[in-house]
């Protein structure tokens, strides 16, 4: 029996598509797959089930019955429960308060009494975690434990999980699944969003497959494979850029000698990190989010201090240097997030100039035409579809990173720093900045790319370093590297070091 | 049951232009209430408020009068919002300019106008910058937020001023509480004969051509626009953020500091208390109404120097208490962003 | 005791008052992720209409609520902005702050004219329960609304942010608005409800400067607290007792100006120097303590689903 059906959903945004009549049906007890590439219209879908988005077109049955669902509460009160990708979790509460937030019976809030009862349910759903405990202390693993027992708390007969993998080591994906298996042979009805064939094999009983906002079909997991998802997924069979082997230069461009810095909270970052990258090399940085990659590439971007050692480049030393020093001694930077790398209401053009003013002023004045003729020259090269005096935050995200590549790689960098470079990006646009990347290490230059995606470490990647809570714990060769190996080791159970700071 | 949506839409061109005209349409119905109450009729007095102003020469040109310091309030705003620096002490910023006026007016007696009157300018411009310096500091070395500081300062400033005019300046023969007259060669000159139009029109009107140069075609510019749209990313781009907030901000103060300078040596003569009805605070109104652009600055400076002038007339020719101006101008705004945001949705029966 | 000092300590807590009242308000609000720069605004609105009702039915009581119901339509009126329109906070609040100072000196000037002597009623009398007892005579000679802002208004204010389903939805709005709302709690709703709140306890601020302090409306009442309230909160770092310390600083360099006045010294500094010295204390004290203040994560930033 189906516990929801979604019958003709279609949301637009503006002039975009997002789902376009789509059919979808769970039933009870079953865990279903929802497969599709970013951009596919996967997490709007669920957003429409889970009360926060409202679809324009379509019709939604819970239990056989029409319902209309106008906010998450609407949702929670008919059995469903959303995980979402990015942690619906206020960081200075306690997992209790967390777990109880909008779901109190009472008015007064006994901090004794919330906390048993969330104990009690953590119990029963066999999830460990500590009610006491303040949320931004706790790894991502455990946020996702508690936004699991959130769900669950608030008695749930439907989960939805959108991309729980994604920020997840291999041996704490294995206690997910163990834990999603326990749920389903307890009644619980699972809806799994991921672009992960393998785990869609693994976990689920039948996969819906979405493709630029359609239903492409669904299937009953034990009768397909991944080969034909991934036809259905998009489009065509194979896909991947990989690296080719080839040697590395012996010249080292960017030296990283024992640095330490602090996060935003005074904290503790990056300890004693020491790092090399060669000439044509491709350094991969592995490891699961937070883990001090932002502020490593905050600090070799030169937005943040490091507290102590040393960063040199080419053998110049840019220790605690501003952003235009590093761009002035060759380090080409393509940041974390993109939106934050550009600046939204100012135009193609100054956002393409920005980082090299000092080119394109004349006593102080803007060389306008200069700016220009430079911003269409560069749309040109690397295919940016966008006009010179578009706003940039009317850009798509990959035409976005384009523009911030274009910006960085046009200089011929000694350097290039990439953070999370295709996070979030289809396809195609993840292609083309992957061998963009790997130009970029034919032509000599020292690649640092930081990502949270191992697929895209072990893809191109020369040498993969591991971090885990801000230092390196250790450095493989790639044909040393595979997911099991790197995954103990980000999840800090192994630590594999070459060189001087090998000790705990 | 029926059910409406709100759904977010382009507005159409047409719509967009007359955004202006609607929102002064709906301020008028809002505040004619206001005129009822006052016991005079609204047609009337919308005459006198909107219209007689520009009737006369006298009147018209009054209206420029009164927009001078609205104009330099309202770029001196734009500089450092600009720049995402909030700065809401433009208040105490023009009173450091009128005090230094009021100064300076008294010893430079000796030079020719045009020695004396730049000197003036400048020394206006110095003290404002200097009286926006110290939260500017506070925020860009020490993060500490600047709306308070510049809030808290203005009062501080009021009390230097009361001080000022009580103590040191309180004039030994009438005993009230104003500054000595400044000397004749440190007036700001008359521009018309037998009119109160005065050399600072010239000198806003020249702010507000600096405001669209510097935004639009100097360096400094786009990263006081870059700093202020997108902080992050202006950094990460090698923006030095904290600097240009700094000098935006001093800028700002600056400009501020000229309407002191402009009100005391275009119109009093000496420095009073009263020498700004909150133009300051005016000024991030008109600053908002313009969209931090220099054109929009000027037109929404000159329209509430109408509405100044305007109640003006009508509280003489009606008694109706001038504080209608203020109440006009501050609806305008809410107003006018209100119907900046639902241009852009349309509600629809689903 | 000393009588100075017991002096001293009476004012404080009197010069106080209108503050906390105004800064528990404005903790609220900003707790729920706005910032109020509508504050001076309601203040000097609540101590109008304060005044004028008191005036014209002869009611203080009367005065006094329909002065905190102002607030209350104030703060929804911020709301309305900031929550459903979602424009700039700083622009809106300064922009209620300029109408309800117009609205006040508009109205004011058509009921009472521009005479030179303002208008005046009978306040509110002080409580002394401790009548003829010397020290506590002083301390506790008090108006009722003193005793309410520290002995009720406070306790209940942290209790309720606290130890309630109702704080705790106020504290998620205010630093994660999607968490709240994908946990079902309409953030819309909370936002109003501390705007309300928050209003009504600012006007109610400025009513006891008009009805219990002054006994009249004049155009400085206010004359800065509100910006001073709004200090405090980041002085208290958002948590009423802690902002209560903020008022109860101010209010003491602010007292120990007026006694110093009283005292009538002949000083070689204007007096003026006093009168600025809280506001000073007040821009020291968020140097000092505004450094490590953990701002609302959400605050001025208007919460959209899509």
């Amino acid at each position: 029996m189906d516990i929801v059906q979604m019958r003709g959903i279609t949301k637009r945004f503006g002039p975009v598509v997002a789902n376009d009549h789509i059919d979808f049906n769970l039933r009870k007890g079953e865990i279903h797959a929802l497969l599709g590439e970013n951009g596919a219209g996967k997490t709007t879908l669920m957003r429409i089930l889970y009360g926060l988005y409202r679809a324009d077109e379509g019709e939604i049955l819970v239990e056989g019955w029409p319902v209309r669902i106008n906010s998450p509460k609407d949702a929670i009160a008919l059995g469903i429960g959303m995980v979402t990708q990015h942690f619906a979790l206020v960081p200075p509460l306690t997992v209790a308060e967390n777990v109880v937030l909008g779901f109190t019976d009472g008015f007064v809030l006994e901090k004794a009494t919330i906390e048993q009862r969330v104990a009690e349910a953590a119990k029963r759903f066999g999830l460990e975690v500590d009610p006491s405990a303040v949320v931004r202390h706790l790894s991502v693993g455990q946020r996702q434990r508690v936004e699991i027992l959130k769900a669950l708390y608030r008695e749930a007969r439907v989960l939805i999980l959108d991309e729980p993998t994604a920020v997840l080591v291999p041996q704490e994906i294995d206690a997910l699944f163990e834990t999603l298996e326990r749920l389903r042979a307890g009644g619980l009805s699972v809806i799994f969003i991921t672009h992960k064939l393998e785990e869609v094999m693994r976990i689920s009983d039948r996969v819906t497959v979405l493709r630029d906002g359609r239903v492409v079909g669904t299937v009953e997991t034990a009768r397909t494979n991944e080969r034909e998802l991934a036809r259905m997924m998009v489009g065509r069979e194979t896909f991947g850029v990989r690296r080719e082997e080839r040697a590395v230069g012996e010249q080292p461009l960017l030296q990283v000698e024992r640095v330490c810095a602090e996060d935003d909270q005074g904290l503790p970052a990056l300890k004693e990190v020491s790092l090399v990258v060669h000439a044509g090399e491709i350094l991969g940085i592995a490891g699961v989010g937070g883990n001090g990659q932002k502020e490593l590439a905050e600090v070799l971007s030169g937005v943040r201090r490091p507290t102590s050692g040393r960063i040199l480049v080419d053998g110049q030393d840019l220790t605690g240097a501003t952003p235009d020093e590093f761009t002035a001694a060759g380090v080409g930077r393509i940041p974390e997030d993109r939106h934050a790398g550009v600046v939204g209401e100012l135009s193609v053009a100054e956002n393409l100039a920005l980082e090299y003013l000092e080119e394109f002023a004349r006593g102080g004045m803007l060389d306008r035409e200069a700016i220009r003729r430079h911003a269409e020259e560069l749309i040109q090269r690397f295919q940016i579809k966008a006009r010179a005096t578009d706003r940039a935050r009317t850009l798509s995200g990959g035409n976005l990173q384009k523009l911030i590549l274009a910006r960085v790689l046009s200089r011929d960098p000694k350097v290039v720093l990439a953070s999370q470079p295709t996070r979030g990006l289809d396809v195609g646009a993840t292609e083309y900045v992957r061998q963009q990347l790997l130009a970029q290490r034919a032509r000599g230059a020292a690649v640092l790319l930081i990502s949270e995606d191992l697929d895209e470490i072990l893809a191109l990647s020369d040498r993969i370093a591991v971090m885990y809570e801000g230092e390196i714990v250790g450095v493989l060769p790639a044909q040393d590297a595979d997911p099991e190996r790197l995954g103990l080791m980000m999840s800090g159970a192994v630590k594999e070091r070459q060189g001087a700071y090998a000790e705990v | 049951m029926l059910r409406f949506k709100i759904e977010k839409t382009g507005a159409p061109v047409w719509m967009r232009s007359l955004i202006p005209v609607f929102a002064l349409l709906v301020t008028f119905l809002i505040t004619s209430g206001l005129i009822l109450w006052g016991q005079a009729n609204p047609i009337q007095a919308y005459y006198y408020f909107l219209i007689a102003p520009l009737t006369s020469r006298v009147s018209a040109l009054e209206v420029l009068v009164k927009s001078t310091p609205l104009i330099l309030s309202g770029v001196a705003v734009t500089f450092a919002f600009v720049a995402g620096y909030y700065n809401i002490g433009a208040e105490g910023q023009l009173y450091a300019g009128a005090i230094a006026a009021a100064w300076l007016g008294t010893v430079l007696g000796g030079l020719p106008p045009a020695l004396a009157i730049p000197i003036m300018l400048l020394g206006g411009f110095i003290a404002g910058a200097l009286w926006a310096l110290t939260p500017a500091l506070l925020r860009v070395k020490l993060a500490v937020d600047e709306v308070v500081t510049t809030l808290l300062l203005n009062s501080v400033m009021l009390f230097i001023v009361s001080a000022l005019l009580n103590g040191p300046w309180r004039s030994p023969v009438s005993g009230w509480p104003q500054s000595p007259e400044i000397a004749p060669s440190t007036v700001l000159p008359k521009l018309i004969p037998r009119s109160r139009l005065h050399l600072g029109f010239v000198v806003a009107v020249l702010s507000v051509v600096v405001l669209w140069f510097v935004l639009s075609r100097t360096v400094f510019g786009l990263k006081m626009r870059a700093a202020g749209l997108g902080r992050e990313a202006a950094r990460f781009a090698g923006v030095n953020v904290g600097r240009t907030m700094l000098i935006a901000a001093l800028i700002s103060g600056g400009i501020a500091g000229i309407v002191g300078v402009s009100e005391v040596a275009g119109i009093h003569f000496h420095l009073i208390e009263e020498i700004s009805p909150g133009y300051g605070y005016t000024g991030i109104l008109i600053a908002t109404l313009g969209a931090l652009n220099a054109w929009g600055v000027a037109a929404a400076a000159l329209f509430f120097g109408l509405i100044d002038t305007g109640t003006q007339t009508l509280s003489h020719a009606m008694g109706v208490p001038i504080y209608l101006g203020e109440v006009t101008q501050a609806t305008m705004l809410l107003v006018t962003l209100a119907m900046l945001l639902l241009q852009n949705y349309r509600i629809r029966r689903v | 005791m000393d009588t100075f000092l017991v002096n001293l300590i009476a004012a404080t807590l009197r010069v106080a008052t209108p503050l906390l009242l105004a800064a528990i308000g404005e903790t609220y609000i900003e707790r729920a992720g706005v910032l109020n720069l509508g504050i001076e605004g309601m203040m000097f609105f609540g101590a109008f209409v304060g005044f004028f009702v008191a005036d014209v039915t002869g009611s203080l009581w009367l005065g006094f609520w329909v002065a905190v119901l102002s607030g209350v339509l104030s703060g929804l009126l911020m709301a309305l902005f900031s929550v459903t329109f979602g424009v700039n906070q700083h622009v809106s609040g300064l922009g209620i702050t300029l109408l309800l100072g117009g609205l006040s000196l508009f109205a004011f000037r058509l009921k009472y004219g521009g005479r030179s002597v303002p208008p005046s009623i009978e306040p509110f009398p002080q409580l002394s329960p401790f009548k003829d007892v010397p020290v506590l005579g002083t301390l506790f000679e008090q108006y009722l609304f003193t005793y309410v802002a520290f002995l009720v208004i406070v306790p209940l204010a942290w209790w309720l942010l606290y130890r309630t389903s109702f704080g705790l939805n106020i504290r998620s709005v205010g630093e994660n608005p999607e968490a709240a709302d994908a946990a079902g709690v309409n953030v819309f709703l909370i936002r109003y409800i501390t705007l309300a709140i928050g209003g009504g306890l600012i006007a109610a601020g400025g009513a006891f400067l008009s009805l219990a302090q002054l006994g009249a409306f004049t155009h400085g009442i206010v004359s800065g607290r509100g910006w001073v309230a709004l200090a405090l909160v980041i002085f208290g770092n958002w948590d009423p007792v802690k902002v209560m310390w903020g008022a109860l600083i101010f209010g003491g360099t602010f007292a120990l100006q007026l006694r110093l006045q009283a005292m009538g010294l002949n000083l070689p500094i204007p007096y003026e120097t006093f009168l600025a010295l809280p506001y000073v204390v007040t821009i020291v004290a968020l140097v000092i303590a505004g450094r490590n203040a953990t701002y609302p994560a959400a605050l001025l930033k208007p919460y959209r689903r899509e």
